[in-house]
């Protein structure tokens, strides 16, 4: 064999790719899944967290910013190892994807309540008192004419924030998830060759790439004007 | 209760884990003092190529961030990790964590630098020129020092997240602070040595964290 034929035999062998082909295709589908479920209730939980907060009451606002705050400092991965190697010994067993999902979601949370809230604070108080002179109650004025002028500028950075939580469903192949990245590198150590790497590489480009570029239109399309 | 702080706030074993740990955080503070430079230089030269007047130029680069932005960080990690040794290349931890975070941190670092420096006004660039500057002198006493501040809450914000992610390299068995109280639970059958280290990317990344929250309210404002 000479140079090339050996990179060919270990990067792109074929009777490898056939045979791990079907199992990185269920990691595409587990990845695709995992994402979608933190990204409605990441966004969701950081919605209605915003919306509380909004609200002024000291107390809750403290154990808000308390969450938001150690959410956006701890490591992902330290979580992921918290939840899932530490809580069985008091009790509190999940699987591996239970702890992913409910890590990566409490992390899109805690980033998605601050946004929100930025978005919220931005909008002239002027628009406030407007509303409220016309006798909508403080939630409705919130619901009806705060939240839709605020939701447009939290579009970019809530995209970009979006997008990169849901790629760390690739930490999810540290705890036994089946995601993309553990079938590509359970599929590498049995196979004891490369071609499974660049398959898993394959998929993770199908499907983020896409998502890349809707992030950078999205960008264009909402400019988040700075003053 | 008697049983949380028995596994999770347990002092005697935080003590005896302590000097693993420290040794790990000061990996972790080594970590983040190569890759946080390497990733900002390579961003800068990003951001520099990307905006180009040449496509020549411009689009292989658009295509190279968009390309690392695909990927998952621990994915390009693995990947070096245990894809190159293949094509006989067989880099130690440290240098496939570096090669990683230059990979993926230098194209996030470019695109912030970018919208900087877009969003700074051609008569910037025109005026600097006019007194006599050259293009690249222009850049960087003029157009970067604006560009910078104001993109400083995103650049901030982002070496957080690096800062964060150096924990991946845990799974490739550099011991930095997350493998260190990794191992330290292993061996004591107790997690008090993770909240140990969680208290330490705390003690790091609490004001910074606080900071960004002041900037980007203050932006809002």
């Amino acid at each position: 064999m000479n140079d090339w034929d050996r990179f060919v035999f270990s990067f792109f062998n074929s009777d490898v790719i056939e045979q791990y082909l079907p199992s990185i295709v269920d990691g595409f589908f587990l990845t695709c899944l995992l994402a979608i479920q933190i990204v409605v209730a990441g966004i969701a939980l950081g919605l209605v967290l915003a919306l509380i907060r909004s609200l002024k009451f000291t107390p809750v606002d403290l154990l808000i910013v308390l969450y938001a705050d150690l959410l956006r400092a701890l490591p992902p991965l330290v979580l992921i190892i918290l939840f899932y190697f530490a809580l069985p010994s008091v009790g509190i067993s999940m699987s591996g994807f239970t702890v992913v999902w409910l890590t990566l979601t409490l992390v899109l949370g805690a980033f998605a309540e601050e946004i929100f809230r930025a978005g919220i604070v931005s909008i002239d108080k002027g628009q406030w008192q407007a509303a409220r002179s016309t006798g909508l109650t403080h939630i409705q004025t919130l619901i009806s004419v705060v939240l839709p002028q605020a939701i447009r500028i939290t579009v970019p950075p809530l995209t970009n924030r979006t997008i990169a939580i849901t790629k760390n469903t690739a930490l999810g192949s540290v705890v036994g998830v089946g995601e993309i990245l553990n079938q590509a590198t359970t599929a590498q150590s049995f196979s004891g060759n490369a071609s499974p790497l660049m398959l898993g590489a394959a998929a993770y480009l199908l499907l983020f790439i896409p998502v890349v570029v809707f992030g950078r239109w999205i960008e264009t399309r909402f400019a988040w004007k700075r003053q | 209760m008697d049983i949380l702080v028995e596994n999770f706030f347990n002092l005697a074993i935080m003590q005896s884990a302590l000097p693993t740990v420290l040794t790990g955080f000061g990996m972790t503070l080594l970590l983040v003092a190569v890759v946080v430079p390497v990733g900002f230089a390579g961003g800068l030269l990003v951001a520099l190529v990307s905006g180009a007047r040449s496509r020549l130029l411009r689009w292989p680069m658009i295509a190279y961030v968009d390309f690392f932005r695909a990927f998952p960080p621990l994915v390009l990690l693995i990947f070096i990790h245990a894809g190159l040794p293949f094509a006989g290349i067989d880099l130690p931890a440290f240098a496939a964590v570096t090669l990683a975070f230059f990979l993926n941190t230098s194209c996030y670092y470019g695109e912030i630098l970018r919208a900087g420096i877009e969003s700074i006004g051609k008569g910037q660039m025109e005026a600097a020129r006019s007194t006599g500057l050259t293009k690249l002198l222009a850049m960087t006493n003029v157009i970067l020092p604006q560009a910078v501040r104001n993109v400083l809450p995103d650049l901030i914000s982002n070496t957080l997240e690096v800062v964060k992610l150096t924990s991946i390299a845990s799974v490739v068995a550099l011991p930095e602070l997350l493998y260190s109280a990794e191992m330290a639970r292993s061996i004591s059958y107790n997690a008090s040595p993770i909240i140990l280290a969680a208290g330490l990317y705390l003690l790091l990344l609490w004001p910074v964290v606080r900071l960004l929250s002041r900037l980007e309210h203050r932006l809002a404002a």
